[in-house]
């Protein structure tokens, strides 16, 4: 059970059960879709961004609890960064669930992210949990096309 | 492996105990193996199967006692390859009971023939506003291909509709099939829900109209006895991957009289007689369509495959095998919040359920910590998926070397699912 409890840690669960942010934003001034081909992901993102500051995110779609509660947390992690901040958060994390970064020395920055270290460790969900991500990050450079991890 | 009793043994257990599924686990060499630290319980057959020894030696007793090209050379290694690659080929051919063995054309997989298929009886037969019907339940390898050929004919791509339960519409095929269609494409069992078409009707439906049928048959090959010349089909498609012998092989059977009629798929070595800039004269069927030095070692196997599969009793196989998938199926819908997906009273082989709430992809990670392999996904039949109105689901397929306690081991791993999920 140890391994699947580095994975399915309580934040991921609990996110996965109750996503924040799980919504249609009406004003938003980005949506991105991304997909997952491979497992049938499918979120619809949404960003208000104003003056280079990301004000709110929320998201709507389907997918497996890693995915879901990394959108989740995503959405609250993001709001009120700047671009630049987002994007060096997007790197980080990238980092992180593919096992390059030290969860331990970088854990001011990431905060709840740490949850996802264990990631890492099954490369096949890598995709999952970097899903949102790619998909914020494509719409924060504005592009409109629907994103794929494939 | 030792056959404990489990406390959950049922009569369908006990009546099974005649059919020596330790016999045949033996002559798997991988099933010994654990993952994760568990034992193996390998359920993913449907994607492929895993090989006996026979098999795995004939790969390599080929290339360490007589690797040479075939078909071309004068010398002793070169006769003798090409000697077992044909021999190879007669055997398939009475496997499936075809009439000569040149209807068997060696290609790379299903996927292979069915585009060989499309792409030269399509080109050569198709014309603007002509349709080729397949039906609802097709994997993406007997979708695409056509799409393709149309695309490029104008032709169109007509879908026989299925029910909820998974089964095909037949009066809706009836009424489908039309003086413009000039093909017919389906697959005998389906990979994603599990079921068994009636396809010599469908067949004996389509023959009345003068259409001939193309068969997906990778998920039927290696569940039952098929005979082609009974079915009566025009073309039978499958992958040797599927039923115990190498990937990168796999086989087209069609009548002689419709490949001699259809063009050749590609140019190369071996499918010609003669070659001058000005003129090339195509080889006589099955070489016509087999175009450069082929996969010799796994053509070879896939006849020990044969072989293997036809030393076994295949009656009582199919017997255990659908007994499993029987035991399977009242396992895990007892299993609160588990919904079968693919209810039609004729299935082979595949359960397809998903999981109140947790997502196929997150059971398939959790079975794995245990040892347990399943595929989860959409398992290349994404109009299925659209049609059920899901995204995925995880599919356990079983095989004659499975046992009802890997069933049981399937169970307890749905319940540490339930559990890591439960708050
Ligand atoms: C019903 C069906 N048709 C076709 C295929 C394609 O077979 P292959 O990938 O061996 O070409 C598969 C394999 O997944 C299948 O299950």
């Amino acid at each position: 059970m140890n391994e699947l409890q580095t994975l399915y840690q309580d934040v991921i669960l609990d996110h996965n059960k109750s996503p924040r942010n799980f919504r249609v934003m009406t004003d938003a001034t980005n949506v991105v879709d991304g997909y997952n081909p491979l497992c049938g992901d499918h979120y619809k993102i949404y960003l208000k961004v104003e003056d280079d500051v990301v004000k709110e995110v929320a998201f709507q779609g389907s997918g497996c609890a890693i995915s879901k509660a990394s959108a989740s947390l995503m959405s609250v992690i993001m709001k009120g960064k700047t671009k630049a901040e987002a994007e060096e958060l997007f790197n980080k994390f990238h980092l992180l669930v593919t096992g390059e970064l030290n969860p331990e020395a970088n854990s001011e920055e990431l905060g709840r992210l740490v949850a996802f270290a264990g990631v890492s460790e099954f490369p096949a969900r890598v995709k999952c949990a970097i899903l949102a991500w790619h998909t914020v990050h494509s719409a924060l450079q504005g592009r409109t096309e629907s994103i794929s991890t494939e | 492996m030792t056959m404990a009793i489990s406390p959950t043994i049922s009569p369908e257990i006990e009546r099974h105990r005649t059919f020596d599924v330790d016999r045949i686990r033996n002559d798997f060499p991988i099933l010994d193996r654990s993952v994760n630290g568990h034992p193996l319980v390998y359920l993913d057959n449907a994607a492929t199967s895993q090989k006996p020894t026979t098999v795995i030696n004939a790969l390599t007793d080929y290339y360490q006692e007589y690797n040479s090209n075939i078909h071309r050379g004068v010398h002793h290694l070169s006769q003798k390859a090409t000697d077992a690659y044909e021999d190879s080929r007669s055997k398939i051919g009475q496997f499936i009971n075809a009439e000569k063995s040149q209807e068997i054309i060696f290609v790379r997989g299903t996927t292979e023939a069915i585009n060989l298929v499309a792409q030269s009886f399509g080109r050569k037969n198709f014309a603007m506003g002509d349709e080729v019907l397949i039906t609802a339940l097709e994997h993406h390898s007997n979708i695409v291909p056509w799409q393709m050929i149309c695309e490029e004919k104008g032709a169109k791509l007509v879908v026989v509709p299925m029910t909820d339960e998974g089964d095909l519409d037949l009066d809706a095929y009836r009424r489908l099939l039309s003086q413009k269609t000039k093909i017919v494409a389906i697959t005998h069992v389906s990979n994603a829900l599990g079921t068994i078409n009636p396809i010599k009707e469908m067949i004996a439906m389509a023959h009345s109209k003068g259409i001939p049928v193309l068969v997906d048959g990778a998920q039927a090959v290696p569940h039952m006895v098929v005979d082609v010349r009974d079915l009566e089909c025009d073309f039978y498609a499958f992958s040797g991957h599927k039923m115990y012998g190498p990937t990168g092989i796999g086989v087209l059977y069609g009548r002689k009289r419709l490949l001699e009629s259809m063009p050749p798929y590609q140019g190369g070595g071996d499918m010609i007689k003669s070659v001058s800039f000005e003129k090339t004269i195509y080889n006589d069927i099955p070489h016509k369509f087999e175009a450069g030095t082929p996969n010799i070692s796994g053509g070879i196997a896939l006849g020990v495959a044969v072989e293997y599969l036809c030393s076994l009793d295949r009656a009582s196989i199919g017997e255990y095998e659908s007994s499993l998938l029987d035991y399977a199926t009242a396992q895990l819908s007892s299993i609160h919040g588990v919904a079968i997906i693919g209810k039609s009273k004729n299935k082979a082989s595949v359960l397809s359920f998903v999981l109140e709430s947790v997502h196929p992809h997150d059971i398939g990670t959790i079975l794995d910590m245990e040892g347990i392999a399943i595929r989860t996904g959409h398992h290349c039949a994404q109009p299925i998926m659209a049609r059920l109105g899901i995204s995925a689901t995880a599919r356990a397929s079983f095989a004659m070397y499975n046992t009802f306690q890997e069933v049981d081991a399937l169970v307890r791993g749905m319940y540490k699912v339930i559990e890591v999920f439960k708050q």
